[in-house]
């Protein structure tokens, strides 16, 4: 056991937190994702509060971990993770959206401290990941570089151009995180885990990442435990020469009962009344709530 | 005659010497834009990024937040065609210290025809915000557009030639960003080009002016940043403009001046390039005969347009 009831009641309670943030901002915005980002809270939530080397009073410290949400569609999720983690206050999250705000619709660099990379062209995320890698072995540097991608944008060709040049440039700090959430905005016809098909049923992504020389870990996305298991596997082995893919196997729209494995939750926006029904999904009382 | 490549090659050996930081990554190409040079001069800086050129432009955004100068060596089509989103969203997006090396621009890039040769580029790059977009004369402008784009923090496009070209300027030349170069005074008309086609409006000047018309040359280098005052206080003594590129005549060069301009100093501006049309292989000569390009071809072109 890594986390001890109270830590792992903590992390918990911080990812039921983000759920409720995630809908009240894009409702509040009138715009947004909601599935991917639900899909990912625990995921971010391990990663902010656990995983990263990171200090949210120092954003540029040179040797943090560098940390590049591929997957850009899930801002309001990271940005709710963020808020939580101090980097910014959580009042702020009702700017998202908004003409001027730090917190855009899809991650930017160049408005908010704290992201590596500006994102949401999917399928790119992974290309700078190796920059950071390859740059922290030029210059003898020890932090990590986690890229979290969803499934679905492993269907851009680009990603697998990456795939090949971590593993060339023996990139054991890099880890590529895949949010396996199994639905996308439209997908397949069929269903799976979802009311979609599961876009790569059929397909051994984890072979396809092993036959690439990668270490593959594939985990339960939604159990803490479970992904800083992996997440410690990865830092262990950040020397060696294989980069980790953990596949993160999800549920899109987890944690409430009527949006999990839907996927026109994809970017819908939530009601008053769908954010009401939230809060009380996730036992949060309206005095508990930041926002 | 230098070819832009090989000065490339060369300066990137001389940057390499005064820049530890700096890097070159390739898109197994190197031996066709002579960033081999830098490789057998800095092995240990030479990365080889192989047949994946979004890819190569996100990994040099990385590197370029780390403090590393990559300067990418690709040809021109690859970056602005292939490579555009990325280019887009994670160089210039992010105002990332990424230096573009853009290879065989335009319609002389060795037979290869239409899939390689790049004349929508400008129209592309310079449209991206924060992207700075250089398109040198000669070897020796692209000596010093290299050392300003090395010292410059932010993303540069540097649009460079694959074979070898008249060396015009003088080797104390300093390059200064978003100036209009004056290369010979004129009183009928304004002949401005940019890139590699400039030389040839030297010369084109020369067979006008013994048929009693008196050309201007002028030289855009710096696409962007773009000094319009500048553009306007040299062009406004001449009652008419022909630009001419090796480049589509939509939104590149023609476009930029027709669009400052029609703004500033309203004025006829016609655009030699290359038509709403593909390229394809052939000698050098016979396509800058074929598009209009040669300095005979030019010179026709403005006699038959004065007459008019």
């Amino acid at each position: 056991m890594i986390l001890s009831e109270a830590e792992r009641g903590e992390l918990e309670r911080t990812a039921r937190l983000v759920r409720y943030l995630i809908l009240r901002t894009v409702q509040h915005s009138g715009a947004g994702h909601i599935g991917g980002p639900l899909s990912a809270t625990e995921l971010l939530v391990a990663l902010f509060f656990k995983i990263l080397r990171i200090d949210p009073q120092n954003p540029t410290w040179p040797d943090r971990d560098r940390f590049i949400l591929s997957k850009g569609h899930a801002a309001v999720g990271l940005y709710s993770v963020m808020a939580l983690r101090g980097y910014f206050p959580v009042e702020e999250l009702l700017t998202f959206d908004k003409g001027g705000s730090r917190l855009q619709g899809h991650p930017d660099m160049t408005r908010l401290p704290g992201l590596d990379m500006s994102s949401g062209s999917l399928g790119q995320g992974l290309s700078p990941g190796v920059g950071y890698a390859l740059g922290a072995r030029l210059l003898n540097k020890d932090f990590h570089t986690w890229v979290m991608l969803g499934d679905g944008e492993l269907q851009e060709g680009m990603v697998w151009e990456a795939v090949h040049t971590a593993r060339r440039y023996r990139l054991g700090n890099l880890t590529a995180i895949v949010d396996y959430n199994g639905l996308q905005q439209y997908g397949w016809r069929g269903s799976g885990r979802g009311d979609r098909a599961d876009p790569w049923a059929g397909f051994p992504l984890a072979e396809v990442f092993q036959s690439f020389g990668w270490r593959v870990i594939e985990i339960d996305g939604h159990d803490f435990e479970a992904i800083l298991g992996a997440a410690a596997v990865a830092r262990e082995n950040a020397a060696g020469e294989q980069p980790t893919a953990i596949i993160a196997w999800t549920t899109k729209g987890k944690g409430l009962s009527f949006t999990e494995g839907r996927h026109a939750w994809h970017s819908k926006v939530p009601s008053e009344e769908d954010v009401r029904r939230a809060m009380e999904e996730l036992g949060l009382s309206p005095e508990e709530v930041p926002l | 005659m230098k070819a832009l490549r090989d000065a490339f090659g060369e300066t990137l050996v001389e940057l390499g010497g005064e820049y530890p930081n700096l890097l070159v990554l390739d898109g197994d190409l190197a031996n066709s834009t002579k960033a081999d040079r830098f490789e057998a001069a800095y092995p240990d800086r030479f990365l080889e990024m192989g047949i994946a050129e979004q890819n190569m432009l996100g990994v040099a955004a990385g590197l370029a937040f780390l403090g590393f100068i990559p300067w990418l060596s690709s040809f021109t089509v690859f970056f602005t065609h292939r490579a555009a989103d990325p280019l887009r969203m994670l160089v210039a997006q992010t105002k990332a210290n990424v230096k573009i090396g853009a290879a065989y621009s335009g319609l002389l890039t060795g037979y290869t025809g239409k899939t390689h040769q790049d004349v929508e580029d400008l129209a592309i790059v310079r449209a991206m915000p924060d992207m700075a977009v250089l398109a040198p004369l000669d070897a020796i402008e692209t000596r010093a557009m290299m050392r300003w784009a090395t010292a410059y923090e932010g993303p540069v496009y540097l649009r460079l030639a694959r074979d070898p070209s008249p060396i015009v300027l003088p080797e104390d030349y300093r390059f200064e960003a978003g100036r209009v170069l004056e290369l010979k005074k004129g009183r009928d008309i304004a002949l401005l080009g940019t890139g590699v086609e400039t030389p040839r409006l030297l010369e084109a000047a020369k067979l006008l002016s013994a048929e009693g018309l008196e050309a201007g040359v002028y030289h855009l280098g710096s696409i962007k940043p773009l000094d319009e005052d500048d553009l306007v206080r040299k062009l406004r003594p001449y009652p008419r403009v022909f630009t001419a590129e090796e480049h589509s005549i939509h939104g590149g060069l023609g476009g930029l001046v027709a669009e400052v301009l029609a703004a500033h100093d309203p004025k006829p501006v016609v655009r030699i390039g290359i038509p709403d049309t593909w390229g394809e292989s052939a000698p050098n000569d016979w396509l800058l005969d074929r598009y209009g390009l040669s300095a005979q071809r030019v010179a026709e072109r403005v006699l038959k347009e004065v007459k008019q």
